[in-house]
């Protein structure tokens, strides 16, 4: 089967130990330039308790070390540049060269958050403008720029929900989530003080309105729901459930981890969503870089606004910009300074990139998985027929009777060149295999790909063991990941043992 | 569009594959009534070099060519070409989270590297994978030491951030986490004193941060003692890592939450940036957020894995330790790269240079009639001076030297009038110091 791996071929990688490993005493790679005051004596100046003689451990390694170090670790990473990356639900898109050019501009990279107000315009003028960009995307009616990442986005929401159900005499009790979520869901509703009610989906994967109807009760806050849900499927009756919760009393709370199959299409302020969060690091292109950093914005329709976190983007008379402090409504705020502005300069360029085009990036995406899941439907089980939109969630099903599941096809993707799909997610799906191609695929990549999982499924049928065993490509085989949790070992030692902290 | 790879006919081709005549069906399963049936009214499409333009006119309207004594926690410290070039690699920049090791130990074993590193700078036993920022990764530690000990009241320092302390608040709101605040003394430090009367059986933890917000240094093993006297955990905060060049560090604190933005990162109006949670081994389990872990595969080579994966949001959902799910992965990946190049001498002098330059600066400062230092206790590279009239007034005088002067300390310290925090990095020459001290002596000489 192996001349049907087309996309990757065997190529030489160098080997490389752990930085420590490499350390002797004197060597560095960066000098730095004369001290130009009167040096000082630590031990005076802080006092002899307060000083520390050395770091233990630290390394020592000269600069042409350091660059061939990490260099050669980045080629044991597979990475969007080098092809597709099929996560489902973590858009692995193109991440733009120029986005990363502009984050690091004198006058950018280089401004302090608590620089004076009137030497900060152009900073604050990119927020406004990424703000009015996101509030057209999605017809709501004000945003935070402030949190750290989609988790953060959706502890923000909850409070905003919180403070504003407390403003109408009741915070309520609890937050309904369908079981199709992302674990961030349940987890933010803890935190944010609530007791999660998971509700089931229905045999289409949709959310069951009826049972909805029948079963939303008085200490209901809000329904937090994804939309396209994680199967790629768009919510058919989101208005109607948004006038359940309303009628309630209750708020509607979109994630917004698949935006992008409705921007420029479908606008969640049009269907009911009262707050929603978006991941900049996802439908905005900002880089994930191996996991972050990303950004989760948050937009709110009109009631919400005055509880949004401190501070907020304000305009002043005289036609500049500020932040607002005094809001005595405020939730508070969730984390030092104004957000991760730097993902917020690269989000602003993407979409500056495409204006109003963002619409046939959304097309393509969707293009894109519908072509997939046309040529693979007949190989792998679909268990849910629904139209599928960004993403198409197929199972193991089929594969199961030979004892080869989602992973093992998973790992076996890694041989023909490609990252893996989302395997074991969403947990409605058992053995799910989830496919997001994302604008950001030609059609000879996405027929690559259809080409190595339709061997794949031919492979599991006539020689399971080489998808069992699957990778046999890579530096390191399956790892064995029961021992590493049973004894961890989170840090590197030096061996000769008895060092202790100074 | 440049970002599109495929040809209008392609796109016929794929239409016609899935079985469907245009775009439109694709997107039927929406309803119409929600369907957008405009374009969106939004600026662009923009060219590349429309993009670059657009991005150097906004930074025009910053603070190019002003000499900044801002700190605060946010530091502006040397950084080194080499670590931008390496994370710009798009093996690093342009991949996911490490959850398939096989083809992710470039990620996996650079972040086991940041670990290890945090542990060797911090005096502790474990460090995680990173967390948002200094803030959020103290209210993670103050979380984590109310489920550690169970119990519901965290005492927390004046001096700690007022952002940092912000952030606790909005947070600690809703777990039932009470926050009592112990106030400073005239050397800037803890009330010792008033702490050890406010510790209590009911204190998860004791929260102080050092060096602290005026940039003095805290007495942490008898702050450990303190809260150790009464079972309570002690989170130390760091937001000036550079300091722990040359200050011994927090070993006796049972978690330590840190901001990494001095190791390479660029201030970028306040993110991103790269915190940390380090703890002692027997903690771990509580900890939030990704962990990397050594481990073999079937042939016994060397691998590293994300592990203890069943504290997380995505196996234990409500039961996590925390919500947190995409971290700050490539600012830890610079901050790992950046304290190599450094290395053990690198970092020692990258220190003594700012303790240095930081002396000169408040003894330059000091001579000036009517400006004093605000607190006898030891710095680092900040310090808090208080001057004959209103900072803000000073400050608005002293951009007109196109210099950003101390940071006025009245908006989050209402008792702290005509004070203001001064910070001195090895990226301060020594005559914009003079330059700064000529300015506000001259300043201070005119009549208000």
């Amino acid at each position: 089967m192996t001349d049907r791996i087309k996309k990757a071929s065997r190529h030489t990688s160098q080997s490389e130990g752990l930085i420590f490993e490499k350390s002797a005493p004197g060597k560095r790679g960066i000098e730095l330039p004369r001290l130009d005051v009167p040096a000082v004596d630590a031990r005076q100046a802080l006092s002899a308790a307060h000083v520390r003689e050395t770091v233990n451990g630290f390394p020592e390694v000269s600069e042409i070390e350091v660059i061939r170090h990490f260099t050669r670790l980045s080629t044991w990473n597979y990475a969007i540049d080098l092809g597709m990356y099929p996560l489902g639900s973590c858009t692995m898109k193109y991440n733009p060269r120029v986005n990363e050019f502009v984050a690091r501009l004198d006058g950018i990279a280089t401004e302090h958050p608590f620089q004076p107000i009137q030497l900060s315009q152009g900073c604050l003028k990119i927020m406004q403008a990424l703000q009015n960009c996101l509030l057209e995307i999605t017809g709501m009616d004000a945003v935070t720029l402030e949190p750290s990442s989609g988790a953060q986005g959706e502890l923000t929401g909850l409070l905003l929900i919180r403070a504003y159900l407390e403003s109408q005499g009741n915070p309520r009790q609890k937050v309904l989530i369908p079981d199709s979520a992302h674990g961030t869901n349940p987890a933010t509703a803890v935190i944010a003080g609530y007791q999660v009610e998971n509700i089931r989906s229905d045999a289409r994967g949709q959310i069951d309105v009826e049972r909805l109807r029948q079963t939303i009760t008085e200490d209901v806050a809000a329904l937090m729901v994804t939309n396209p849900s994680t199967l790629g499927v768009f919510e058919q009756h989101i208005a109607e459930i948004a006038e359940i919760l309303h009628a309630n009393g209750s708020l509607l709370y979109m994630d917004g981890a698949n935006m992008n199959a409705l921007a420029g299409i479908a606008r969640p302020g049009d269907f009911g969503v009262d707050v929603m969060h978006i991941n900049l690091h996802k439908t905005f292109s900002t880089p994930h870089g191996g996991g972050g950093p990303g950004a989760g914005p948050v937009m709110v329709k009109k009631i919400l606004e005055p509880f949004l976190p401190v501070p907020v983007l304000a305009g002043k008379s005289d036609g500049t910009l500020t932040l607002d402090f005094s809001r005595p409504k405020s939730v508070g705020r969730m984390r030092a300074f104004c957000g991760n502005f730097g993902v917020l300069v690269r989000a602003l360029a993407y979409a500056l990139a495409y204006g109003p085009g963002i619409r046939q990036a959304t097309e393509d995406a969707v293009l894109n998985a519908n072509y997939i899941r046309k040529h693979l439907e007949d190989v792998y089980e679909l268990p849910y027929k629904s139209p599928s939109m960004h993403e198409v969630v197929f199972s193991d099903a089929r594969q199961k009777k030979y004892g080869v599941n989602t992973i093992d096809i998973a790992k076996r993707l890694i041989d023909y060149g490609f990252h893996p799909y989302t395997t074991a997610f969403p947990l409605i799906v058992p053995g799910a295999m989830m496919i997001e191609p994302t604008e950001s695929e030609p059609k000879e990549e996405c027929d690559l790909f259809i080409d190595a999982m339709r061997a794949i499924a031919e492979e599991a049928a006539t020689n399971p063991e080489v998808v069992k065993t699957a990778p046999h490509s890579t530096r390191v085989g399956r790892l064995d990941e029961v021992s590493a949790a049973r004894k961890p070992i989170l840090r590197w030692q030096p061996k000769a043992s008895g060092e202790a902290a100074d | 569009m440049r970002y599109l790879p495929k040809s209008p006919s392609e796109r016929q081709q794929m239409l016609a594959a899935i079985g469907v005549r245009s775009m439109e069906e694709l997107f039927t399963s929406i309803p119409a009534a929600h369907r957008l049936n405009r374009p969106l009214n939004l600026l662009g499409p923009l060219s590349e070099m429309e993009i670059i333009d657009y991005f150097r006119a906004r930074a025009a309207e910053n603070s190019c060519g002003y000499t900044s004594f801002l700190g605060a926690g946010v530091y502006n410290h040397l950084r080194s070409v080499v670590t931008d070039a390496l994370i710009q690699r798009g093996e690093f920049l342009t991949s996911y989270t490490p959850y398939q090791p096989e083809i992710s130990q470039g990620t996996l074993q650079a972040i086991f590297e940041f670990q290890t590193l945090m542990c060797q700078l911090t005096g502790q036993e474990v460090a995680n994978a990173s967390m948002w920022d200094g803030s959020t990764a103290l209210t993670e530690a103050v979380l984590m030491a109310q489920r550690l000990t169970g119990r519901h009241q965290a005492i927390v320092a004046r001096s700690l951030h007022p952002e940092y302390r912000d952030v606790l608040a909005t947070y600690a709101r809703n777990v039932s986490l009470e926050i009592d605040e112990v106030a400073y003394t005239p050397t800037g430090q803890i009330d010792a004193a008033a702490l050890r009367t406010a510790v209590n059986d009911a204190t998860a933890a004791v929260v102080v941060q050092s060096p602290n917000f005026f940039g003095v240094l805290e007495q942490v093993p008898e702050l450990a003692e303190i809260a150790h006297a009464k079972q309570a955990l002690l989170v130390v905060a760091i937001t000036e890592a550079v300091s722990l060049g040359i200050v011994r560090p927090p070993a006796e604190a049972d978690i330590v939450a840190m901001e990494g933005q001095s190791f390479g990162l660029a201030p970028s109006y306040g993110g991103p940036f790269v915190g940390v949670i380090a703890t002692r081994e027997k903690f771990v389990r509580q900890m939030p957020g990704r962990l990397t872990g050594q481990t073999t595969d079937h042939a016994g080579r060397r691998g590293f894995v994300l592990t203890l994966a069943t504290r997380e949001q995505h196996i234990r959902r409500e039961k996590a330790t925390s919500n947190i799910c995409t971290n700050q992965a490539l600012c830890a990946l610079a901050a790992a790269i950046h304290l190599c190049l450094l290395g053990k001498e690198g970092l020692k002098e990258l220190a003594q240079q700012n303790l240095a330059k930081a002396r000169f600066a408040a003894a330059e400062l000091a001579k000036i009639p009517g400006v004093q230092r605000a607190f006898s206790g030891p710095s680092f590279n900040e310090f808090v001076v208080e001057l004959p009239r209103s900072v803000k007034m000073v400050n608005a005088d002293l951009l007109q030297d196109k210099i950003i002067g101390p940071l006025p300390l009245s908006g989050f310290y209402p008792e702290l009038s005509k004070r203001g925090l001064v910070c001195v990095t090895e990226t301060t020459p020594r005559a914009e110091i003079e330059r700064l001290a000529a300015s506000l002596r001259q300043i201070l000489d005119r009549p208000v």
